[in-house]
């Protein structure tokens, strides 16, 4: 039986604690709603997989001291060559860059010879050998890996296209829809510069980067079968499995024994995939875990706040409840009264709360690049914070229940 | 009477246990989730050369066009090409003026069994040392002279020269970098600008402070490429030489104009600077100049992380909920002491009199959620470097002045809370509370 006529008076009376009961309630909601939605995207962010085999890659960023760029072609054949006589390593090379570093290339895509204006495709370019594939663990699933006569010798500022290319299948998708695209050219410039096959379609290889601005082209990746010399190298290596932890010690004294004039130093020199990750999401995960903190601290202050309010009206109403009492209403009829008032406050907080949400993820959007929040997360934050009202009122509501009919008649 | 007061507060706060508990603890909660990410936000919006902000400026100069800054809000390139600095560099309109850029170098330490290093190191003019402020703790930087002939000089950090000359006077001296032997002429003392203002826009403000700076003039004429960002429009071509003349971006540049009235006859200058070079061809459309100080440059860098923005509205949504909570349990505790009201009301306590002695309880509420909430800011900080890059973590920091405002916050947030409450119970009227009892 709902008792709302009653209920209605009796808030009436109480205008300033419904008000601020409702009022907790609706912030509480927007907040909720934003913070849960702020985790589910970053958690959501931190889940993209690169496509290489995770478990078992290290990456060693080197730079060579007193030697010209130009002159480290024969340096990193021996560097790669150590790599792979060391024990524990399955397959290594050497690339400019590497999914989730941080830092790498980026170009437009074209079906045709063009300079300026959007392009076909946005994507990074790695430059790789033909023990590449092995390396990252990338699944090939069309067309076939570079040969080893394939992949040339060249300067960062000199390179502009390769005769051949292998590229994710995202990319492939979004420059031939149709799924032709395995031995289909495509372009990396304007006329001058030759076109390029595409000789291979590997299942997925994310792009160096993890912020926002690269997010519409995420997976589309472009390997390119080109020795780069430069001050600067970065060695991939695969150990064997289970034998990660020898190679990242092994790996570093290698290097060392074949040349000393080099720089592998700082955090960043020396990593495993597992710590490439950490890095690279290091703020997503750190903002999912703040947002996390705050809603249960949150929820548990509104629950708090709520019980002690309905425990203060109980204690003021105790009379009239020991007159229904007296009157024949049950202990069930108290309890329910309580928790039908929880809910009504606890609905009107709801509506204007959802109102509140929305606003602010509005303002978000405008201020941060943020998404639309889902419906379904204010769903979930109106029912959590009704439930949590109906559970944080039955403590009180039950010791309400509790006062017994002659209570009425105590006092004058 | 003062004393009385807090000696009652305190006699009913300890009456009610639970509910004082959960007072204190939304005020701790909310005070420190506040104060934690307010931290953060202090460090990366510090301005990190107060006395000078004012008088720095990083001319931009559109050398791409209007395609290219329709796509950033009308805004010229955020670094210059290497003719433009150096057009500027040769022009001297400001009083001080540097080109900047972070030099690719490696440390070869002499003893031959220690390994090369790399230490952030930049390649400036000579008036980036008086310009910046860099103090020294032994000889000074490097003259213009020194600058025009291209001399290999150096001037290391105090980390760096403790690293290789156990912190000895090392002016004079020599060191190795990339094979070749540069001559010490100072030695800074400890210099760490946060953010990083003069260069933003390749470490996003924060990074190690900088260990080595060598001439600028030195670093072009031995082909040192930029550690940092390079953009280019289109192709430069092959070869070093290309690139330096291309259009492509990658140098940073300051001008100190100590007043307004130079700044503004700066600006005209970039605008003229950039017409000639309409009028001889290079620049296709009319000029498109920024002077930005340090203050708005930052800014415009937006080197407060997203991250920070975000977590301190909500940690102050956070402690706005936690105060209508506050608001709540108070309401609910001085009621519930009508009666006492109106016995004391009755026995001719004035409204005053309740008001001060109802604020002086909801302040040492305060008083007990900030030092709870002193603790929690405690705790918020040191896991701060859980969320954020450990250069912007580092330089958020519990120091007496967030102490302070941690006390601050809780008691006035607490008393201001308190004031509804505070007039519900003055309110009451003693008649009616003396009847019904």
């Amino acid at each position: 039986m709902l008792q709302i006529k009653p209920i209605l008076a009796a808030l009436k009376r109480h205008k300033a604690g419904t008000l601020l009961i409702a009022m907790q309630i609706a912030l509480t909601l927007a907040i909720v709603c934003n913070a849960l939605f702020i985790i589910q995207q970053r958690v959501d962010r931190i889940s993209r997989p690169t496509g290489m085999d995770e478990n078992n890659v290290l990456a060693i960023q080197n730079r060579w001291v007193s030697v010209d760029g130009k002159d480290t072609a024969p340096l990193i054949k021996a560097d790669v060559q150590a790599l792979r006589q060391t024990s524990g390593v399955q397959d290594a090379f050497a690339t400019n860059s590497f999914p989730l570093r941080g830092g790498g290339w980026s170009t437009g895509v074209n079906l045709a010879p063009k300079n300026e204006g959007k392009s076909a495709a946005q994507t990074t370019l790695y430059f790789v050998d033909e023990h590449a594939l092995a390396t990252y663990g990338a699944q090939l699933i069309a067309g076939r890996n570079f040969t080893a006569d394939e992949v040339i010798t060249a300067d960062p500022k000199d390179i502009k296209s390769t005769p051949q290319v292998i590229i994710t299948k995202a990319l492939a998708d979004k420059l031939y829809p149709k799924g032709d695209a395995l031995g289909k050219q495509l372009y990396l410039g304007g006329k001058d510069i030759p076109p390029s096959t595409i000789i291979g379609i590997v299942a997925r290889l994310q792009v160096p980067w993890n912020g926002t601005w690269s997010d519409n082209f995420n997976d589309n990746a472009m390997l390119l079968p080109v020795q780069l010399t430069s001050n600067y190298t970065i060695y991939l290596i695969r150990a064997k499995p289970g034998q990660l932890a020898d190679v990242v010690k092994s790996a570093p004294a290698t290097l060392l024994k074949t040349s000393r004039m080099r720089v592998i130093s700082g955090e960043r020199a020396v990593r495993t995939y597992d710590q490439v990750r950490g890095d690279a999401y290091k703020n997503d995960r750190g903002m999912a875990i703040l947002m996390g903190v705050i809603c249960v601290i949150l929820l548990a202050i509104t629950a708090a706040g709520i019980v002690g309010l309905t425990s203060f009206w109980v204690g003021q109403r105790r009379k009239q409840i020991g007159v229904r009492r007296a009157l024949g209403a049950t202990k069930r009829d108290i309890l329910s009264y309580f928790l039908t008032e929880n809910l009504m406050i606890g609905v009107a907080g709801v509506v204007i709360g959802v109102g509140l949400a929305i606003g602010m993820n509005l303002w978000m959007v405008s201020q941060f690049e943020m998404a639309r929040l889902s419906v379904l997360y204010v769903v979930v934050g109106v029912v959590a914070l009704l439930l949590l009202g109906q559970a944080a009122v039955l403590a009180p509501a039950m010791r309400a229940a509790k006062v017994p009919p002659v209570e009425a008649t105590r006092s004058v | 009477m003062f004393a009385y007061y807090f000696q009652l507060g305190l006699r009913s706060l300890r009456k009610n246990p639970l509910l004082t508990a959960l007072m204190v603890m939304a005020i701790g909660f909310g005070v420190a989730a506040s104060m934690t990410t307010y931290s953060v936000f202090r460090a990366t919006s510090n301005n990190p050369i107060p006395h000078k902000s004012s008088q720095l400026y990083v001319p931009q100069i559109d050398n791409w066009g209007p395609e290219d800054a329709q796509q950033n809000q009308g805004e010229p390139p955020r670094a210059m090409s290497y003719t433009d600095a150096i057009g500027l560099m040769r022009d001297r309109k400001a009083a001080r003026q540097t080109a900047l850029y972070p030099a690719g170098l490696s440390i070869v330490p002499a003893d031959a069994s220690q390994l090369p290093f790399r230490e952030n190191t930049y390649g400036v003019y000579a008036d980036a040392f008086p310009m910046f402020d860099i103090p020294f703790k032994y000889g000074r930087g490097w003259t213009q002279a020194d600058d025009d002939a291209h001399a290999q000089v150096a001037v290391i950090g105090q980390q760096l020269n403790e690293k290789l000359f156990r912190g000895e006077n090392s002016v004079g001296r020599e060191i190795n970098l990339d094979g070749r032997a540069y001559r010490i002429v100072g030695v800074m003392d400890h210099w760490d600008p946060q953010p990083l203002f003069f260069d933003a826009v390749n470490t996003g403000g924060f990074d190690d402070p900088t260990q080595l700076f060598v001439p600028f003039t030195r670093m072009i004429e031995l082909k040192v490429s930029t550690n940092g960002n390079n953009n280019c429009n289109k192709d430069p071509g092959t070869g070093w030489d290309n690139w330096l003349h291309s259009e492509c971006i990658w140098l940073g540049f300051w001008a100190e104009l100590p007043t307004k009235a130079e700044a503004d006859a700066y600006r005209n200058y970039l605008n003229g600077y950039s017409a000639e070079q309409q009028r001889a061809g290079r620049f296709k459309w009319a000029p498109n100049t920024r002077l930005r100080n340090v203050v708005e440059w930052l800014d415009y860098q937006k080197v407060v992380p997203p991250e920070a923005k975000i977590s301190l509205l909500v940690a102050l949504g956070f402690l706005v909920i936690c105060l209508v909570n506050t608001i709540g349990l108070l309401l609910a505790k001085f009621l519930r002491r009508s009666s006492e009201i109106g016995v004391r009301r009755a026995l001719g306590a004035s409204r005053k009199e309740i008001y001060t002695q109802f604020l002086m309880e909801a302040g040492a509420v305060g008083l007990a959620g900030g030092v709870l909430g002193l603790l929690l800011t405690g705790v918020g900080v040191y896991g701060i470097s859980l969320i954020f890059d450990p250069q912007v973590a580092r330089l958020a920091k519990l120091d007496f002045p967030l102490v302070l405002l941690t006390m601050l916050v809780a008691i006035l947030a607490t008393v201001i809370a308190a004031f509804y409450p505070t007039w519900r119970a003055a309110q009451v009227q003693p008649a009616w509370q003396l009847k019904s009892n």
